[in-house]
């Protein structure tokens, strides 16, 4: 196949599409932004892309709360073809506010197998997605620009992670507390490879607990969750910033440490490139 | 029919604005924990729209409502739910009506989706903020609570509630935010009277701010035969209209036509000497770029358009630009400050074809948050400015997505009465468009006036001359604006999918002034026959927030959002179906015209028909005059250094407000979306040191970048202005060399905050701010021509004084000087952070005794006289032989010395860096013709020029040959322990041993001011 075809979500605050739009092409994808009302008007459609994201911004202003009015237009003009995309099997990413969106749409972290596979083995019914987890203020109560260290889960099922042990990527964001339902639903979580990425100390460790875990977990997060996936492992959303570390230029110690060339958020975006690449095999 | 919805936390663990607030009230406020134990915040909506109980029930549940974290109440309070106890003091606050409320406009496009149909126009939804406090606190700390905290009165209104009053009634009022006034619009004519003080009395009375000499100037108009004939002949009474009157004073407004700066000075030096200066723009400003442009190549647009622009690669050229927003952000701070960022964003917006934003810089200038005298009535309490502000810029800021790159907070107690606000945004934009370069841009008579973005209320409406005591409940607010930095967004978004699209020939923003002012402008740029061009406005056309605006208001409302486009009628269609797509209003507003009149129409009928020469150039010049007496200040005692602990003083120094870290605030910003970033505020081992300098690349699969810095000293102002400009100047250049950039390759951008330089009666000593402002146009001048650095835009305000007679508090003559500039390759740039142990550490500069208004002098209550002097000629080697070490790799580290001297330079290298140092202040480079300097002088003294670098010891004698005749010596060197230790080999007491600091010493006087 040719290069799988990105759909980067635009529209009403979203503000890191062309970074975004960017790191797909680095990873070798073809990007297109595309607004959200020519989505609605299905010019383009969705069903004309291989891989859907939703990019970091401040959807109409965080008002209400954070992804809010985005989920909500989302829902009520694009859930069909949002549902269908998820029928195809299609990698989807939520960055920041993008996976405050998804979260508040319930997209992520979805159905789990176990309330789902009631026979059929398909995931819910379309359109029935339900918010079980949710992305609230920061304990610090305020908005932080920090870069962030991150390890991945090695149980994860996200296609978005694979093979990577550890990343350092900024966090930028005044919402990002990760809190499930209920213990239940977190135990779900990880027992279904659902948890992803986990904010951690330099040397890859728990950051402790409560205050004395700020700021290595920014923002209180439960379990210290920085990013989850669908229970198939091809939905992903995490609250740091892939794209902006998308080159060595963008670390805050490059000079000190000599980096050149890409950055390692790109890891992220091959992995589904790749994905969609292999799975057209 | 209205509807309240409260939406609540479940737990008080995921109400983090309660505690936040409660943290404030403790640590701010003095209150004791008994007396404020708890707290918790609810949202409030009011809803004026016909809904079903379904309806409101899925409002509530579906959009207004976190089903993890939240509960909501319809019709009914929370507070009552949790039964009575749950609160001492309940209060809540709302927006007066017409006030922007961004967060009932997300919510009522919300409830449009939700429901699936469109909302009417009256259909509207109103928050407000609700806070339930528990402990033994007073009514009257409650009322201070609201007034302090939580609601600021010019804008919004609150009400209280006792624990008893609540048992007594537990409900509260559903309100509506409509803004309810019966008017009829209509035109009026203005008689215009035939004495001086009737005039005078005129303009005073209508807010017009037009000085005697002006109102003559216009009773000359209107009196002229040629003027009578074309009203008669148009049907306009002979007298002026009030929407004329106002036109003239908006386009006379010294916001609008820089009198000051266009005035004719008589200014008289120190030493009887008299000159004439006509035009210190002119003179100096406009006069230094033509002097460099020769040199400067890459100059596209200066001075004419909404921001300068230079050339940045073949393809793509960049745009900057940096305003004010003084009075506003002094009345509303969160409102006034966010209005300033978003509002340069579209002067960006606004420039050439339209550029897009890509980073923001910020300074700001505060009484000390710490100020503890009694605050003069209206003014609010400093450190609430320095919290709204601060707030008010990072919400504009990363709302729109724009990262905050660059920026200082400058503390000085005479900006209680007058805070600076300065907000600076860079644009990117391609250097050609359809064919045509794009910083051109005309308009060809017929071409449609377009106007796009928010709608027009009585927002700003004469600015901030306002007198709040005109405000009452049901009026709507006129003089405050509140940004909107998501309609911003979309018309943004908008604006350039358009520009690529071709679907309109000239943009420009709407700011101060309104319509009046960027119509005015486009008229003028309109291509007429007789090359006078002209616009043909209908007022009605333009789409309000509320009914009852007069055509006056209309026309010079300065409601935020708003782009003004000319299109051409054959891309009018094409133009409006996009906007709709974007969900962007735009309106057809008239005609662009050729006959040379100003003119605007209201419900069809003639309503204003003024010449364009005269709206542009009728205004009579100011005459002034400036005399300069340089003041002489106390200096400290002879034996003033024998007493002098300097450890101690180096770590009290640490701590000046000036100086100390402002990581808390700094991190709030966005600094890094758009993917840019090279060098961000924050550097070095833990990301905690400031930088000198910002870089981003702004085409990410380019080497090529942009630097960006600024300097600003004005309490080198207290000696002379002169040297207060040309160390703003340097150290603005010395911090973008810091990282890597070359002079010649730099931009400035000058933004003068001045007290009122017009001698009058409130102003006894107008001569002599004048003579200061003069002062600083020479060293503009001056040194913009010796370091061959273009001006490319500029701004002044300068009205910034407070009160009258004793009680007028003036701010000191403030310069903001901004450059911008090319940087080859990014990978090549270095931060301030002292990088390994074992580099050798080098100072490059001269040191000389310049205390006089250092921060150490400040410190200890003393100005002095010797104020630093930048001696060009040698900097400018220095810079340029820096920028070489710096590309050939020679360099580690190189930080700035600028605020609190060397001992700040070196203290910073090593806390950013992790790392310890040992220092000898004997081999410091210091002029042949001065004795030797005492240590403390060597350390504090904040000569300009200055480095202190860090590099490999393999590169010492690369690095040594490239410096061969200039200032520099070794002064020491980076270790890896965590003490900074200084000596002075030429004392004779103990070894030379000065002080050894610890890092974590130094950390900590160094965070704990504003940790907070």
């Amino acid at each position: 196949m040719g290069k799988p075809r990105i759909a980067i979500i635009t529209g009403y605050g979203i503000n890191s599409d062309n970074e975004l739009a960017h790191s797909f092409a680095l990873a070798g994808g073809d990007p297109r932004r595309v607004h959200i009302n020519d989505l609605i008007a299905r010019k383009p459609a969705l069903s004309e892309f291989d891989i859907i994201a939703v990019p970091g911004g401040f959807s109409f202003g965080d008002h209400i709360a954070s992804g809010r009015v985005f989920a909500n237009k989302l829902k009520h003009s694009l859930a069909e073809d949002l549902a269908k995309a998820a029928d195809r099997k299609i990698p989807m990413i939520g960055i920041c506010n993008g996976f405050q969106v998804l979260v508040k749409l319930g997209i992520l972290p979805g159905a789990a197998p176990a309330t789902v596979a009631q026979g059929t083995g398909e995931p819910a019914a379309s359109g029935a997605f339900v918010q079980t987890t949710t992305l609230t203020y920061n304990d610090s109560g305020r908005f932080e620009d920090r870069w962030c260290h991150l390890s991945g889960v090695p149980a994860s099922k996200s296609i978005w992670t694979r093979g990577i042990e550890r990343i350092y990527l900024p966090i930028r964001h005044g919402e990002g507390k990760f809190i499930p339902k209920d213990a239940e639903t977190l135990a779900a979580l990880k027992r279904n490879g659902q948890i992803s990425l986990r904010y951690c100390t330099s040397a890859g460790e728990d950051p402790g607990e409560g205050q004395a875990a700020y700021p290595l977990n920014p923002n209180g997060s439960v379990d210290h969750v920085a990013g989850i996936s669908s229970s198939d492992g091809l939905i992903f959303g995490l609250m740091p910033h892939p794209e902006a570390h998308m080159l060595a230029t963008n670390h805050p110690q490059w000079q000190k440490l000599g980096l050149k060339g890409e950055g390692e958020g790109i890891r992220i975006f091959r992995n589904a490139v790749d994905y969609v690449r292999g799975s057209a095999l | 029919m209205l509807t309240r919805i409260e939406v609540g936390q479940k737990s008080p663990s995921t109400d983090s604005q309660a505690r936040k607030i409660l943290a404030t009230l403790h640590e701010t406020f003095g209150f004791s924990v008994a007396k404020l134990e708890k707290a918790a915040t609810v949202s409030v909506y009011t809803l004026e729209m016909d809904l079903e109980g379904k309806e409101k029930e899925r409002i509530a549940r579906e959009l207004l409502t976190d089903p993890i974290t939240e509960r909501y109440a319809i019709d009914a309070h929370l507070a009552a739910a949790a039964g009575d106890g749950s609160f001492d003091f309940l209060i809540e606050v709302g927006y007066k009506p017409g006030v922007t409320d961004n967060v009932g406009r997300s919510s009522r496009e919300g409830i449009s989706d939700l429901l699936g149909r469109p909302l009417a126009d009256e259909d509207q939804v109103f928050t407000g903020r609700q806070f339930q406090f528990r402990g033994t606190l007073t009514r009257a700390d409650a009322e201070t609570i609201a007034t302090k905290l939580l609601a600021n009165p010019l804008i919004e209104t609150y009400l209280i509630r006792s624990k008893q009053e609540w048992a007594a009634f537990p409900s509260l009022p559903k309100t509506s935010g409509k803004v309810a006034f019966e008017h009829k619009p209509e035109v009026r004519t203005i008689e215009l009277p035939e004495s001086d003080d009737a005039l005078q009395r005129l303009s005073d009375e209508k807010v017009l701010a037009l000085t005697i000499a002006e109102m003559r100037a216009i009773k000359a108009y209107y009196a002229s035969a040629e003027t009578r004939a074309h009203r008669a002949l148009a049907g306009l009474p002979a007298e002026p209209t009030d929407v004329e009157l106002e036109v003239l004073a908006q386009t006379w407004s010294e916001h609008c036509k820089h009198k000051i700066f266009a005035a004719d000075i008589e200014y008289t030096d120190e030493t009887g000497k008299r000159e004439n200066i006509s035009s210190l723009y002119k003179t100096y400003i406009k006069a230094a770029t033509e002097k460099v442009r020769p040199k400067a190549p890459w100059l596209k647009s200066v001075f004419t358009d909404n921001a300068g622009i230079i050339a940045f690669t073949e393809e793509w050229d960049v745009s900057m630009k940096a305003e004010t927003h003084n009075s506003p952000s002094a009345l509303d701070p969160y409102g006034g400050a966010m209005t300033g960022i978003v509002g340069v964003n579209r002067d960006i917006l606004g420039s050439g074809m339209g550029s897009r934003p890509i980073f923001n810089t910020d300074v700001f200038c505060f009484a000390s948050p710490f100020y503890d005298k009694p605050i003069p009535e209206k003014l609010h309490h400093p450190r609430r400015i320095f919290k709204e502000v601060h707030r008010g810029v990072k919400d504009g800021g990363n709302e729109s997505g724009i990262p905050t790159v660059n920026g200082s907070i400058v503390f000085d107690d005479r900006f209680l009465g007058k805070p600076l606000v300065f907000c600076g945004t860079g644009g990117l934009h391609p250097a050609v468009l359809n064919g045509m370069p794009s910083w051109q841009k005309t308009i060809e008579p017929g071409d449609r006036i377009l106007m796009a973005g928010g709608r027009i209320g009585k927002d700003g409406i004469h600015g901030a001359t306002f007198s709040s005591a005109a405000l009452t409940e049901a009026s709507p607010t006129s003089a405050v604006q509140i940004g909107d930095p998501i309609t911003q967004k979309k018309l943004s978004d908008f604006l350039l999918e358009a520009r690529d699209l071709g679907l309109y020939r000239f943009v420009t923003d709407n700011g101060a002034g309104g319509l009046s002012s960027s119509l005015g402008e486009m008229a003028r740029e309109t291509k007429g026959p007789s090359g006078i061009g002209g616009c043909k406005i209908h007022l009605d056309r333009a789409p309000l927030k509320y009914a009852g605006l007069d055509p006056w208001e209309i026309l010079v409302s300065e409601a935020q959002e708003r782009m003004s486009f000319a299109v051409p009628p054959d891309k009018l269609a094409a133009f409006l179906e996009l906007a709709r797509r974007r969900g962007v209003e735009a309106s057809d507003l008239g005609e662009f015209s050729g006959d040379g009149l100003f003119e605007a129409y209201f419900q069809g009928k003639l309503a204003c028909s003024l010449a364009m020469d005269f709206l542009h150039d009728g205004n009579p010049k100011l005459h002034l005059k400036a005399r300069w007496t340089p003041p002489r200040h106390g200096e400290p005692p002879a034996n003033f250094w024998a007493s002098r602990d300097l450890k101690a003083d180096a770590l009290a120094l640490l701590s000046a407000l000036n100086i100390c870290s402002k990581e808390s605030w700094v991190r709030q910003y966005d600094h890094e979306v758009q993917g840019m970033s090279v060098i961000k505020p924050f550097v070095g081992e833990k990301a905690d040191g400031p930088s000198d300098a910002a870089v981003v690349r702004p085409l990410y699969d380019r080497k090529e970048g942009l630097v960006v810095s600024h300097g600003i000293v004005p309490r080198y102002s207290d000696i002379d202005c002169y040297h207060m400009a040309a160390c703003a100047l340097d150290e603005a250049v010395r911090n973008a060399v810091a990282v890597g950039a070359r002079p010649g390759t730099l931009a400035g951008l000058d933004n003068f905050c001045w007290p009122d330089p017009v001698e009058s009666e409130n102003t006894p000593d107008g001569q002599i701010k004048l003579a200061q402002l003069v002062r600083a146009n020479q060293a503009l001048y001056d040194y913009c021509v010796a370091y061959g650095l273009p001006l490319i835009s500029g701004k002044d305000s300068m009205k910034n004084d407070y009160g009258r007679g004793k009680d007028k508090i003036s701010v000191p003559p403030t310069l903001l000087f901004t450059v911008i500039g090319k940087i080859e390759d990014v990978e090549k740039t270095i931060t301030m952070d002292a990088k390994a142990a074992g580099d050798v550490l080098y100072v490059l500069g001269l040191t000389r005794d310049e205390m006089g208004a250092s921060e150490y002098f400040r410190q200890l209550g003393f100005t002095g006289n010797s104020v630093p002097k930048v001696d060009a000629v040698s900097a400018l080697a220095l810079y340029h032989r820096l920028a070489d070490a710096i590309e050939r790799g020679l360099v580690r580290s190189a930080h700035d010395c600028s605020d609190g001297g060397l001992f700040t330079a070196i203290a910073e290298t090593c806390m950013a860096g992790r790392l310890g140092a040992k220092v000898d202040l004997a081999a410091l480079p210091a002029a042949a013709d001065a004795g030797p300097l005492p240590p403390g002088t060597k350390l504090f003294s904040e000569s300009q020029s200055r480095f202190v670098i860090t590099l490999a010891p393999q590169n010492r004698a690369a690095f040594e040959a490239l410096f061969a005749g200039l200032p520099f010596s070794s002064i020491g060197q980076v270790t890896s322990g965590s003490d900074l230790e200084i000596r002075d080999g030429s004392s004779s007491a103990g070894a030379g041993l000065i002080f050894s600091a610890g890092l974590d010493e130094m950390f900590a006087s160094w965070r704990r001011p504003l940790d907070w």
